[in-house]
């Protein structure tokens, strides 16, 4: 859809974009319209805090690797200081992205491909050639000469990176607030408190808007729907396996997902203020896995008898950091949203090594991510069909709007936290009120 | 049959037919030419060597590959609606182990692999190593490995076997 055949009915109408969220439902153009799409960029993903990657990736000074936020080319590099910067990947010059490799190590300076001007790794200026030539020039007091430009608003958190491009929005703690104790769980999860990403990134095209994604990782109506062919498959499998045998660990990872409703009603959801959520308040589908010979003893020795415990019965599902990062504690792994356009978006799946724990903990998680999150995955296959559904179908006349009615209460508006059923839709709600404020926050 | 009888004809075959199979959905046919303990296995990076600690886009068992098969019968395998067909366009395999006293053969095979979903049609190229071994009286697969030229790219599902 190109802006010069369709009428904008958005921009510069924040009236008409918060028509588009009531408490309980919203209006099918937030996944389909392209103008709106665009307008996330400019505003809802400038002004919210998105994950980027983590400090791991950038062990050594002059490591990097590349991300787009909002569309903006970013470098995020380990400075010579031993602090991780996030860069405008764009050169001073004539705005060449500076680095085109996903991933590497520049040494001491960036050095831009077309003109060969050189930046320090915190994205000052270091050369150009023929530095004479700009002597009797403005040069000097422009932009240009400040180098690349480095984001303002930069958080590391336990190692995971966040930025918010704008000058606009809030403070990091009090965006994410209590959510955080998800990411506490999955880095005290390793006995030296600290997560090392390994395993590689497996990176799956959706044909679908980001939302539909983020929305599905808290769905607890659809597993047992979607999954059925194969986790119930695999039940079914497994049924006629013999008393005796041996519980395949691909087994325990699948059949969860085809629990009953009640099951995933128990589970629990709860939610945060500006969009963050997480289901398994009280248990999940990582529950009853297998012990990993030597951990628990692992961790005893590093928390102690009662914090051990603590950390390893804490079990989420999901959790959402609202809008880009999902994560999974209990099996240390996490998805990335990369929205691309309206009706298309990059899931990217990465994996942690828990330092100082048995090496299974790393082979347990490489095959959880493969079974699940790969393109080949017989689970993301049927999830996917789903959200080309939802594309697709919303292109249907006569009823604008998406049911979010599923458990509502006019009490949880404007709450800091609300703990649910798990079947409850409050985590779309709640992530839909944080859009329309992170949207229309500089309209 | 007896690893002292296999010649490279008998492997060259056995890599056609084992793409035949795939391209007719005789899935269980399939499944059947891998040893009891045989793997496939589709690497998530070029040279990968570690199947277990580095994530894969596949690598699967028997069981595994059973769940796989037996999903595609369930009328609920939403995501084969329409049924995705697939194609094998292989060049000539090349045997690059033969050796009968270890009863171990290898062959090397490029491709061409396209699967058709409705309207839509996606290709994927790469190189399959076949693994195989005598057993039972009969060639079979300990180890079936697809590189893709590109398998660290963004890709779009890919729904049946390579």
């Amino acid at each position: 859809m190109s802006a010069t055949l369709s009428p904008s009915r958005y921009r510069n109408n924040p009236d008409a974009v918060r028509a588009l969220v009531e408490p309980d439902r919203v209006h099918r153009d937030l996944y389909i319209s392209q103008e709106l799409f665009e307008l996330e960029q400019d505003h809802f993903f400038s002004n919210t805090w998105n994950y980027v990657g983590h400090d791991s990736q950038v062990p050594n000074p002059g490591d990097y690797f590349t991300y787009d936020i909002a569309g903006r080319p970013l470098v995020v590099v380990r400075d010579q200081d031993g602090t991780v910067k996030v860069l405008m990947n764009r050169c001073a010059h004539k705005g060449a992205r500076v680095v085109s490799a996903p991933s590497g190590n520049t040494g001491r300076f960036f050095r831009c491909p077309y003109h060969a001007w050189t930046f320090r790794t915190d994205g000052s200026l270091l050369n150009t050639p023929l530095r004479e030539e700009y002597a009797n020039t403005a040069f000097a007091s422009s932009g240009n000469a400040r180098g690349m430009v480095p984001v303002r608003h930069v958080e590391n958190y336990r190692g995971f990176l966040f930025v918010r491009l704008s000058d606009a929005g809030e403070g990091f703690r009090e965006y994410f607030g209590d959510s955080l104790s998800s990411i506490d769980n999955m880095a005290d999860r390793s006995p030296e408190g600290k997560l090392e990403i390994a395993g590689g990134c497996l990176r799956f095209m959706h044909d679908c808007n980001w939302k539909m994604y983020v929305e599905n990782l808290n769905d607890a109506m659809h597993p047992m729907v979607v999954h059925e062919s194969s986790a119930g498959t695999a039940r079914r499998l497994w049924m006629d396996q013999p008393k005796d045998a041996v519980k395949p660990m691909a087994v325990e990872q699948f059949v969860p997902f085809v629990s009953e409703y009640k099951f995933f009603q128990d589970m629990g959801v709860r939610v945060y203020d500006n969009g963050h959520s997480f289901s398994g308040v009280n248990f999940s589908i990582h529950s009853a896995y297998s012990p990993v010979p030597g951990y628990d003893d692992a961790m005893r020795a590093a928390y102690g008898e009662e914090r051990a415990r603590s950390i390893l019965s804490t079990v989420r599902h999901n959790t959402v950091y609202y809008p880009n990062l999902t994560i999974k504690g209990a099996i240390q792994s996490i998805r990335v949203a990369r929205p691309i356009a309206a009706n298309k978006t990059l899931i990217e799946s990465w994996t942690f090594r828990l330092k100082g724990a048995p090496p299974q903990l790393l082979a347990r998680t490489c095959m959880y991510t493969r079974l699940i999150n790969s393109p080949f995955s017989v689970v993301g296959h049927d999830d996917l069909y789903a959200y080309r559904a939802i594309q697709r179908g919303l292109q249907a006349d006569g009823n604008d709007w998406v049911s979010l009615h599923r458990d509502y209460d006019p009490g949880e508006v404007g709450q800091k936290e609300v703990t649910a059923v798990g079947t409850s839709e409050i985590s779309m709600r709640n992530q839909y009120r944080a859009w329309l404020k992170y949207m229309t926050l500089t309209m | 049959m007896t690893p002292e009888q296999v010649t490279r004809e008998h492997l060259v075959e056995f890599v056609y037919h084992e793409a035949r199979l795939l391209n007719r959905k005789h899935h269980d046919a399939w499944n059947a030419l891998f040893t009891d303990d045989g793997y496939y296995w589709v690497p998530l990076v070029p040279d990968q060597d570690d199947p277990v600690n580095h994530t894969s886009h596949l690598y699967e068992d028997k069981l595994l590959r059973e769940i796989r098969v037996e999903r595609l019968k369930s009328p609920r395998a939403f995501s084969q609606m329409p049924p995705v067909r697939s194609h094998h366009l292989l060049q000539a395999p090349h045997v690059e182990t033969f050796d009968a006293a270890a009863n171990r053969f290898v062959t090397r095979t490029e491709f061409h692999y396209t699967e058709s979903h409705g309207d839509e049609i996606n290709m994927f190229v790469g190189t399959v190593f076949h693994h195989l071994t005598v057993r039972d009286g009969a060639l079979q697969m300990t180890l079936k490995r697809v590189d893709l030229i590109n398998p660290d790219a963004a890709l779009p599902a890919v729904q049946l076997f390579i």
